[in-house]
């Protein structure tokens, strides 16, 4: 890996002690020694193992649930349903004054996806736990499903969560976050090509090799200690103290050293059944997913279908882009309603178009609830925009890296947010990858940056195209670029 | 029914009591108090309960921890010779090959066996070695390079 | 019947921090009593490095040797709030309050030593060695250790500090989604080289070189971890993960590793980096996030790779064969 210094050189000190020396990490030595300490690297006396009865079905009421077979297992100690939680209902973004309470810590009345947890068991040993588990009998009402994010959104759609009344979230009355910038339609009228395109991202499951777990302990202080594999110590100590109506004080979180997240330990799905459990047992208690519970329980990276309609000019400039954004939030909330304001944030990409129209939909369908994962709102966005400028490079016969670099955004360019791009790069990534790449890129180009005016700068945006090309810049002619720089690669 | 296990654990005599059907991992963690070798997937996916067994590598959440009767059993706490790093452990961090740590004791013990029986391995005599070992965050470039990189400063070294 | 090469690009950026902000962590610093700082906090490392970043960064703001520096984390009790590793907020926001934390200590540890040394403490530089010298007169100096034993035991001095880092919440408007999502973007750009079977549709990565733009690479060996493990991950996101293979259908959800595929040791390709620092101005050192960053282009880098190898648009993720393969099929069939 090169650093290339000499690039925005006269913004940097280069002289510095600590900063840019590639130390040995912290951690390195713990790691190869196995005395880095993850949760559950500590056995703990008379620790007990809860394990969770799931849902088979993707969509039921519940009309009954037997435990006699489970209570009456040697070494079950506790077996825990939604009555035992003080604060069932919730939801986490509550912390952030987000959203409202649409998802139960046990279900009660009624499951919304395949894997939700119903009631919880407490055992001597995982073995006696799993048996339990087997032993609870869950009599259900089957109910009609939806899966696809636009079949939820037709009238006649199966309700999936009732204290949406709809199977949208609500963003201040309305069912969509929106971007209004300049005016797209005036734009794709007078563009010289518009393209429409679909991208669909299904859900990725975040597989750290170390599951989600944690072990809570009653301390010698009237407090619970929980051992987490969280990735957000206080975040999840809240979200538990909010569910099991304690004060926040009442819980000592420890963790910080994590195997793998990714996104995927935010949600706080272990902690407060887990702490639950040691209340009511006034023993230690661990619960631990497995992986299949990883893959299929606990949430994945939401799916997400994106329609990106574009107005582009002969010349390469792109006039206006439209983006419909569907995030498939599944059966409840978590973050979703966050990512589809970060996904709105993030459209129209890293560019000046002067027109941008967004409406980004967090929507619920039967399906376990999705969460953050490694580039929350912006992974799909980002195949979506990316793979629709190369259609659009295509299209109007000019060089990927160029057709980048002439819309890139610069600084002083005003954003479809409103505010001012300050610190752009991109024009420079473009031309060092293209270096690295050996691919051709013509001297007008070369020259330009993403500094204020740093050539070709679009500037202060119109709202309405150009009626001409901006002086200075060479255009292409259509196909000739695109030849010589992938001629050689071709057969 | 608990059943007497007597084996050698990183060259030291051990004996417990275990369930039947238990398995090595559950041993290792929850009895011997050995927690190099980490609970994955408990189905043998992910390769990060790796130990030897008489030189080999296994997967010992799949292990019947009464079938070590016998057996020499090496976990990473035994790869350091009082202040002598194993050059494995060296290599590893000097190639930056580990960011969460959670597979490396797993990818440390499928590394030994491999080095142990091949001083001289190719680059794909250790992707062979390490295919049954998931990493999630190195991309395993780093791992490779510091396996290779162990494997030319040599693991021969006085015991 | 072949293999046909194909390259593909996409370009980038990402924000720093949670989306709009109001997004808060704290740290706390303090020396030991033999001259040694101890950095208190709650934040998670999962990996990213969390506890390597703060402690070179707290060295740096101290100015003493990364080693005599240790990091804390995370306990509820002696742990001041982090918001949490996510969002790629981690070095950013947590290096801003140590940093803060750090000069407020660095102020008193100067202060001790100015009066040991019985100068003004304006005319005082650390050496990043473990002393504290009068600028310019390298003579004329005192141990970091021994100035923390007379703050203590002497003048009784805290050396210590206290630091929050907070980007004011944005909350959009719900007109026009005018909003500040971020305060600061890193950047990338990431060209893909693939091989493309049209009998059998597989797709393999021959190569991937990017440029990235980091604001200020803390560590450049962790950097380099980060953008290596991430682009290995945009791989496997592109051509091999889902938890639904017939999304929206639900049916044959993977349950575990021999399901659920990831490209593996031997299907990894060469990675070129190069790294640009344009620093942000409000990132420790300018540093911005980059851990979410490098796993997205190459998603759309491998996508664009895959048309120019064959002419077909697979437009849904994962890139599998099967997919591939029916688009060539369609092709041929015009």
């Amino acid at each position: 890996m090169r650093i290339r210094k000499e690039l925005f050189a006269d913004e940097r000190r280069d002289d510095f002690r600590e900063v840019g020396v590639g130390r040995q990490r912290a951690d390195a030595l713990g790691h190869v020694t196995a005395r880095s300490q993850y949760y559950d690297d500590r056995r703990i006396a008379g620790m007990l193992h809860m394990k969770l009865v799931r849902s088979p079905h993707h969509h039921a009421r519940i009309r009954a649930i037997d435990m006699s077979a489970a209570e009456r297992l040697p070494g079950v100690k506790r077996i825990i349903t939604a009555k035992d939680v003080p604060n069932n209902l919730y939801t986490v973004l509550a912390l952030i004054n987000v959203g409202i309470p649409d998802e139960p810590a046990l279900a009660f009345d009624k499951v919304r996806y395949k894997g939700e947890p119903i009631v919880a068991v407490v055992a001597d040993s995982e073995r006696a736990a799993c048996e339990a588990v087997a032993r609870v009998r869950v009599d259900y009402d089957p109910l009609a499903a939806v899966f696809d994010v636009e079949d939820a959104l037709k009238s006649g759609a199966p309700l999936v969560n009732e204290y949406h009344g709809r199977n949208t979230f609500n963003y201040e009355g309305r069912d969509h976050q929106r971007v209004r910038f300049g005016d797209v339609e005036r734009a794709f009228a007078q563009a010289d090509h518009v393209i429409e395109e679909r991208y669909q991202m299904s859900p990725i499951e975040h597989a750290p090799t170390e599951p989600q777990g944690c072990i809570a302990v009653p301390a010698d202080d009237h407090r619970i200690t929980c051992y987490t594999n969280t990735q957000a110590l206080f975040f999840s100590l809240d979200v538990t103290a909010m569910i099991l109506k304690v004060s926040p004080d009442k819980l000592h979180f420890i963790g910080g050293t994590v195997g793998g997240g990714f996104g995927g330990k935010v949600d706080t799905l272990v902690e407060p059944l887990c702490i639950l459990g040691a209340m009511l047992t006034n023993r230690p208690v661990r619960l631990a997913f497995s992986r299949e519970e990883e893959m299929q329980a606990g949430p994945p990276r939401g799916a997400e279908r994106i329609f990106i309609k574009d107005g582009v000019m002969k010349d390469g400039r792109i006039v206006a882009r439209y983006m419909r954004i569907y995030e498939d939030s599944g059966a409840y909330s978590r973050l979703s309603p966050y990512g589809a304001v970060k996904a709105a944030a993030h459209c129209p990409g890293p560019y000046s178009i002067p027109n941008v129209f967004c409406d980004a939909y967090c929507v619920y369908t039967n399906r376990t609830p999705s969460t953050a994962m490694r580039g929350f709102g912006v992974t799909a966005s980002d195949f979506a925009i990316e793979v629709q400028m190369d259609k659009l490079a295509r299209l109007v016969g000019m060089n990927p890296f160029e057709f980048r670099i002439l819309n890139a955004y610069r600084d002083g360019d005003t954003k479809a947010h409103r505010k001012k791009t300050e610190g752009a790069a991109l024009i420079e990534c473009v031309l060092a990858a293209a270096d690295l790449a050996n691919v051709p890129i013509a001297d007008s180009y070369r020259t330009m940056s993403s500094r204020q005016g740093g050539g070709a700068a679009p500037g202060a945006m119109p709202a309405t195209p150009p009626a001409r090309p901006q002086p200075g810049v060479q255009r292409p002619a259509a196909g000739d670029r695109l030849a010589s720089i992938f001629g050689e690669r071709r057969r | 029914m608990q059943t007497p296990v007597q084996f050698r654990l990183n060259d030291e005599e051990r004996a417990e009591f275990v369930d039947s059907g238990a398995r090595l991992l559950g041993l290792l963690r929850d009895k011997v108090g050995v927690t190099s070798p980490k609970s994955g997937c408990q189905q043998g996916t992910c390769g990060c309960c790796t130990v030897l067994i008489d030189g080999a590598p296994y997967l010992s959440c799949l292990v019947l921890a009464e079938t070590c009767a016998g057996k020499s059993i090496e976990t990473v706490e035994g790869l350091a010779k009082g202040t002598a790093y194993h050059p494995l452990q060296l290599a590893f961090m000097e190639h930056f090959a580990a960011q969460c740590g959670y597979c490396t004791s797993g990818m440390l013990m499928a590394a030994k066996a491999l080095l142990d029986r091949n001083a001289n391995p190719t680059r794909a005599d250790v992707i062979d070695a390490i295919c049954g070992n998931v990493c999630r965050c190195t991309g395993y470039q780093p791992i490779i390079e510091a396996i290779l990189a162990a494997a030319k400063r040599g693991v021969a070294r006085t015991a | 019947m072949a293999k046909r090469r194909g390259r593909g690009m996409a370009a980038v950026n990402y924000p720093t921090g949670m989306n709009l902000g109001g997004d808060p962590s704290q740290a706390l610093v303090h020396a030991t009593p033999g001259g040694k700082f101890m950095v208190s906090l709650s934040s998670i490392d999962l990996g990213q490095g969390m506890k390597s970043v703060v402690r070179q960064i707290c060295a740096e703001a101290l100015g003493v040797p990364s080693d005599e520096v240790h990091v804390d984390t995370a306990d509820s009790d002696t742990g001041p709030h982090c918001m949490g590793s996510f969002a790629s907020r981690g070095t950013h926001r947590v290096g801003n309050a140590v940093i803060m934390a750090a000069n407020e200590a660095r102020a008193v540890l100067i202060e001790a030593a100015a009066e040991k040394l019985e100068v003004n403490a304006a005319d005082l530089v650390t050496d990043g060695k473990g002393n504290i010298h009068v600028r310019g007169a390298p003579g004329r100096a005192i141990s970091v250790r021994d100035a923390a034993i007379a703050a203590q035991f002497e003048q009784g001095r805290t050396i210590a500090g206290r630091g929050i880092f907070l980007v004011p919440r944005s909350y959009p408007d719900m007109e026009t989604g005018a909003m500040e999502p971020s305060t600061c973007y890193a950047h990338a750009c990431v060209v893909a080289d693939v091989e493309v079977d049209d009998e059998t549709g597989e797709v393999v990565v021959l190569s991937i070189k990017s440029a990235y733009e980091v604001g200020r690479a803390i560590n450049p060996k962790m950097v380099e971890q980060q953008l290596v493990g991430g682009t290995w991950m945009g791989m496997s996101h592109a051509l091999y993960e889902t938890t639904e293979p017939y999304y929206p259908d639900r049916s044959h959800a993977p349950r575990d590793f021999n399901e659920y595929l990831m490209p593996g040791p031997g299907d990894i390709c060469d990675v070129d980096l190069v790294v640009l620092e344009r620093p942000a101005p409000d990132g420790p050192y300018g540093a911005k996030g980059i851990g979410e960053m490098c796993a997205t282009p190459p998603i759309p880098a491998i996508a664009n790779a895959i048309f120019d190898a064959v002419g077909v648009r697979v437009d849904e993720m994962p890139f599998t064969p099967e997919k591939v393969l029916r688009g060539i099929k369609a092709l041929r069939a015009r």
